[in-house]
């Protein structure tokens, strides 16, 4: 059946105004916008920040940003004399980049660490664990976020 | 108000557990607006803290990015029976407490 | 514009089906089959699902004396686990002082008012939601059988032509979404049948715990309709309605969804 003007520009709108388009884009893991990159430097300071060890679990689509599950876990052998001291987790493009800080230590056995976070939008998600030797590295996720297409107005 | 723990009863000693915890709470961001256009106020859950038998084990600094009723999963070694205590603390003098008690063979 | 032009032929293709109805028994699934596997370990463990909380606080209030009367469910239910199996999924259920099917929010509130002497709780509150969860809850894995009452079939009827009649700016009914297109993308978010199965659940977009009403009536804010008030009849008849459609289907009090 042919599809008529009126047929589809009603749909066309009622798409548009009901739903939101799936945003799909690649973002370069390295870009680290000023906000994101002062918080991390507030944890770490002059630090380098090295890649490995840690680990992101997080969903690559995910189908609302309001509770996005996230696990983080470092490869740590959590003795006397070599354990993760913290780990901090942060994002790039909701209003404030902190997500939460999370302080272990060799008692915790595993250092995994899982929790449930908001995303505002599609966004690099960013771990860093610190280790009890004072160094820190870091792993980078991209999240695109699906937003549902009848949500319910603002109040 | 409630909240959701999950620790084994029983552990062997040296044994790695897992403790989750959920509890209720709005985290309201303090990043919204009401339809009149007011800030909706922040009000969230800023710190939690997990102590077995008095020591601290863990602790957490929470953001206006975790989700409502936060959840969180971590672990420990199994070391002696006895109490985990847990402490969520926030805003406009939030506090709430919970414990569980755990027997280690 | 090629995307809208699928979804427009997609819509226009299937317009006889529309009429002809409903998914055939054997067709029918719960949200839970359209979700991710995030959300579905999220609903799976009790400790994590934060759906219990509210079914964890209903059962503070079950036990608790309030009103004049001073009593509380459990002194005329007793436990929960044994009276309220299966209560849930037979509502929306007749009442015949009434004479029309009440929800089990509004079941509770008569509770409330008949033998407790207490004020109604307001519908989404949070009282009334944990009451209605921990009650539906006792049902988990029931099969539905709401609408099975020959008092309710015009009832039954009225919530159905209520699904098939298309309302709102953009002249959508219930049933071309969720008989017609279901497994389809709408934007980025698969459409579900819209069995009930799970309520009162935990929305993620809500982050919190919601009725099936206040479902029903986003759905109708989607297509520019006027929502029916909380408790109206046309909701109840909408509620029993779908209920009624999914009838087979285990409950899953607290479900989560996306």
């Amino acid at each position: 059946m042919p599809t008529t003007r009126r047929q589809f520009l009603s749909l066309a709108g009622s798409l548009t105004a009901a739903g939101t388009i799936p945003i799909v884009t690649l973002r370069p893991v390295e870009a680290t916008p000023p906000m994101l990159n002062t918080a991390i430097r507030n944890v770490v300071g002059e630090a380098q920040i090295r890649t490995g060890k840690i680990k992101l679990d997080i969903p690559p689509l995910v189908e609302n940003g309001n509770t996005v599950p996230l696990t983080v876990s470092v490869a740590s052998p959590m003795t006397d004399a070599d354990y993760v001291k913290s780990i901090h987790v942060f994002n790039e493009k909701n209003p404030q980049p902190n997500i939460g800080n999370f302080h272990l230590g060799p008692s915790s056995g595993r250092a995994q660490v899982s929790t449930r976070i908001r995303l505002a939008d599609s966004q690099k998600v960013v771990a860093i664990a610190r280790l009890s030797d004072d160094t820190f590295w870091q792993v980078a996720a991209d999240v695109v976020v699906t937003l549902a297409a009848c949500t319910e107005e603002m109040n | 108000m409630a909240a959701l723990i999950n620790v084994p009863a029983k552990a062997k000693r040296g044994e790695i557990i897992e403790i989750r915890t959920l509890t209720s709470h709005i985290m309201e961001t303090g990043f919204r607006h009401t339809a009149a256009g007011a800030l909706v106020p922040r009000d969230i859950i800023t710190s939690f803290t997990c102590r077995y038998n008095g020591t601290e084990i863990f602790r957490a600094d929470l953001f206006p990015a975790i989700a409502a009723n936060p959840y969180l999963s971590f672990f420990t070694v199994a070391k002696d029976s006895g109490k985990f205590e847990f402490e969520w603390i926030g805003d406009n003098g939030y506090s709430s407490t919970a414990s569980v008690s755990i027997l280690v063979e | 514009m090629r995307f809208w032009r699928a979804i427009a032929v997609a819509l226009t293709a299937t317009v006889p089906a529309l009429l002809a109805g409903e998914i055939p028994p054997e067709a029918r699934r719960s949200g839970y089959s359209f979700m991710g596997p995030d959300t579905r370990a999220m609903q799976d463990d009790d400790t994590s699902n934060p759906g219990m909380l509210f079914v964890l606080d209903g059962e503070a209030l079950w036990g608790k004396k309030t009103g004049r009367a001073q009593n509380s469910c459990a002194d005329c239910h007793g436990d929960a686990r044994g009276s309220m199996k299966g209560v849930a999924a037979r509502y929306p259920a007749f009442d015949k002082a009434l004479g029309r099917p009440v929800t089990l929010d509004q079941r509770i509130n008569l509770c409330r008012s008949n033998h407790q002497q207490a004020t109604p709780l307001p519908y989404e509150s949070r009282d009334l939601l944990a009451l209605s969860a921990f009650v539906a809850h006792q049902s988990r894995g029931v099969p539905i059988t709401a609408g099975d009452d020959p008092q309710v079939r015009p009832f039954v009827d009225q919530g159905r032509d209520l699904f098939m009649q298309r309302e709102g700016q953009l002249n959508l009914a219930c049933s071309n979404c969720h008989d017609d297109n279901f497994d389809k993308r709408l934007a980025g978010a698969p459409i579900t049948q819209g069995q009930p199965t799970g309520y009162p659940l935990y929305r993620l977009e809500w982050q919190t715990l919601g009725s099936l009403e206040r479902r029903l009536r986003s759905c109708m804010t989607g297509v520019r309709a006027q929502a029916y008030d909380y408790g109206s009849p046309e909701l109840v008849a909408l509620e029993l309605y779908l209920m009624s459609r999914a009838r087979g289907l285990p409950m899953e009090t607290p479900a989560v969804r996306p």
